[in-house]
């Protein structure tokens, strides 16, 4: 058995809110990836994927605050950490992160190159410009081929919004880190874009210049390809987990069944199988909550769910956050 | 009653930006009719034109050749048209005032009307509006638009929809911004809107799987041309155009392989 490359034991994050009460956004998260392993977090907008991923990181900017649990990257915890410190050793080293937004990640008034070459020396030192485009040359020439020099001249308004993104991609894992962390990687573009820029992920995953991923999506469909495992969030925990096949052909948790419902494809056949939409919206984490955080959605709860907690355990060879699973 | 006279007919529409060597061509050379009562989606990659065209028809933009009209008619007069024609766009956070709240934009949102209602009857409609999406009027008394998140703001969108019942709906990719579960409750008010108050919707999406779901007619866009079109069951299963087959293969579906490691 190796060493497992990131593990996270029962973390909780809070918001402090300027009234002094706090925001229970994750709760109660753990899980271990090995190395190689493509993790999928999936989950509606507000359970608090976002949230997990600076916790991931150790990244805590006021107000979001660690409230229990520990995070480890290669054994090495990354709690009680300065944020300069957490900038300076860890953050594109041994975890990374690509953002959603390309447009928001790059600074308009510089050119990518320059960009790329202030994270080298934020992190390594050294003024040797020429070395330094040197080498942005060879890895941008992995996944741009024939483009990089425009690419790497280009100031981001004169590219596409995939060139952008991958870009963006290129830069995060310029220093080879252990572990990236995706945050809806491709969410704001189209589906023929978001085709070439999950190439590229593969690509550098093939070249191995990084082996382990978290990749974070609402696209259930897109996660079936990319991840290995997929977690499924809802409210702030992690209601299902499992292999890939397990979560997309055979979902458990009533919540997964319902993310699953509600999927639209073109297949032929497919246009009278109609989305069911969950109906209700996720309940408040400002308050303390009661038993089952499903349970006023769910179609098959049952009285008691709205009173007694469920622990997740494992049911049908993955973990379940359900004790009336079938 | 289902109208003779096409709700909008293009002949040879062109629509250029810039000039000389600048010069771009987003909608080349188009020619369609949509009938009263149809929903037709426009679907496309980035940059292929789409948005442009869904800005013609709103009377945004004027075509720079060729001719397009709205029930037999020249666009000339934007209120006129946008008491009839209505739209939802994207980012509903940049579709509202920030400093005013919610229901007095919904309710300002009637002075586009030529018909006048009196202020108990806007009341009454935007309640309706409201409660046509599943929210309570009680829910927002008050609030402003930041205090909601993205996906109940799109429905706010919609609710003004279902208040100023338009006879035409142009929604520009009403749901890129939104996750998986509250788009199906979109498409379901789409339907809905249809069903009801028989509006007439251009759906304009990038998403295939979508416009085959809600619409009647698909239009595959590729570099301002309409590459393709016909019923969503032609066009997914006997598709014409290169583009449309480019278009369904990199949709990654759950049953067929996507790409290959």
């Amino acid at each position: 058995m190796t060493k497992p490359v990131f593990e996270v034991e029962n973390l909780s994050l809070h918001y402090l809110t300027r009234f002094g009460s706090k925001v229970h956004a994750v709760t109660d998260v753990s899980f271990t990836m090995q190395q190689g392993e493509i993790l999928g977090i999936a989950g509606e907008s507000g359970c608090g994927k976002s949230t997990l991923v600076n916790g991931l990181m150790g990244l805590f900017i006021p107000p979001l605050h660690p409230t229990a649990g520990d995070v480890k990257v290669a054994g090495e915890s990354l709690m009680n950490r300065s944020e300069k410190e957490i900038r300076k050793n860890v953050l594109s080293r041994k975890v990374s992160m690509i953002p959603q937004g390309a447009f928001n990640a790059l600074n308009p008034t510089r050119r990518v190159k320059d960009i790329a070459a202030d994270v080298i020396a934020a992190h390594e030192g050294g003024s040797d410009t020429t070395a330094t485009y040197a080498r942005l040359m060879e890895r941008f020439q992995l996944f741009f081929g024939k483009d990089t020099a425009r690419v790497l001249n280009s100031f981001p308004i004169q590219l596409t919004a995939g060139e952008r993104q991958r870009s963006v991609i290129g830069i995060s894992t310029l220093l080879n880190p252990q572990m990236v962390i995706a945050d809806e990687p491709t969410s704001a573009l189209d589906v023929s874009t978001q085709k070439v820029v999950i190439k590229m992920i593969f690509d550098l995953l093939d070249a191995g210049i990084f082996n382990s991923m978290i990749f974070i999506t609402h696209e259930l469909p897109l996660l079936r390809h990319v991840a290995n495992n997929i977690a499924i969030m809802y409210a702030g925990e992690f209601v299902e987990k499992g292999t890939a096949e397990q979560i997309v052909f055979d979902p458990r948790h009533p919540y997964t069944k319902a993310l699953m419902g509600a999927m639209l494809s073109a297949e032929p056949g497919q246009k009278d199988r109609k989305p069911v939409a969950i109906e209700g919206a996720p309940p408040s984490l400002a308050k303390e909550i009661q038993g089952c955080r499903f349970a006023a959605r769910c179609p098959v709860a049952r009285p008691e769910c709205s009173q007694k907690k469920q622990e997740i355990r494992m049911h049908a060879d993955r973990l379940v956050r359900c004790d009336y699973a079938e | 009653m289902p109208n003779e006279t096409p709700i909008f007919s293009a002949k040879n529409v062109v629509r250029t930006f810039g000039s000389g060597k600048k010069l771009v061509t987003a909608v080349d050379d188009v020619s369609f009719d949509i009938a009263d009562g149809e929903i037709v989606s426009i679907v496309g990659g980035s940059g292929c034109g789409k948005s442009v065209l869904a800005k013609i028809m709103l009377g945004l933009y004027e075509p720079s050749k060729g001719s397009f009209q709205y029930e037999g008619h020249k666009i000339t007069n934007q209120k006129d048209h946008w008491d009839e024609v209505q739209f939802i766009f994207q980012d509903p956070f940049s579709c509202f005032n920030q400093f005013f709240t919610i229901r007095s934009q919904l309710e300002a949102a009637f002075k586009i009307k030529k018909e006048k209602l009196t202020p108990q009857q806007i009341s009454d409609r935007v309640d309706a509006g409201l409660m046509a999406v599943n929210v309570a009027p009680k829910d927002i008394e008050g609030k402003y638009p930041f205090e909601l998140s993205g996906g109940q703001m799109q429905r706010m969108l919609l609710a003004r929809i279902f208040a100023l019942r338009p006879k035409v709906l142009i929604a520009d990719e009403p749901t890129s911004m939104v996750d998986a579960c509250v788009r199906a409750n979109i498409l379901d008010y789409l339907m809905k809107l249809k069903e009801e108050l028989q509006m007439t919707i251009i759906f304009v999406t990038h998403d295939i799987g979508l416009a085959y779901y809600v619409s009647d007619r698909l239009f595959i866009m590729h570099e301002g041309k309409i590459v393709d079109q016909g019923k969503p069951d032609d066009v997914i299963l006997k598709p014409t155009s290169p583009v449309t087959v480019q278009l369904l293969e990199d949709i990654p579906e759950i049953h067929k392989e996507w790409i290959k490691r």
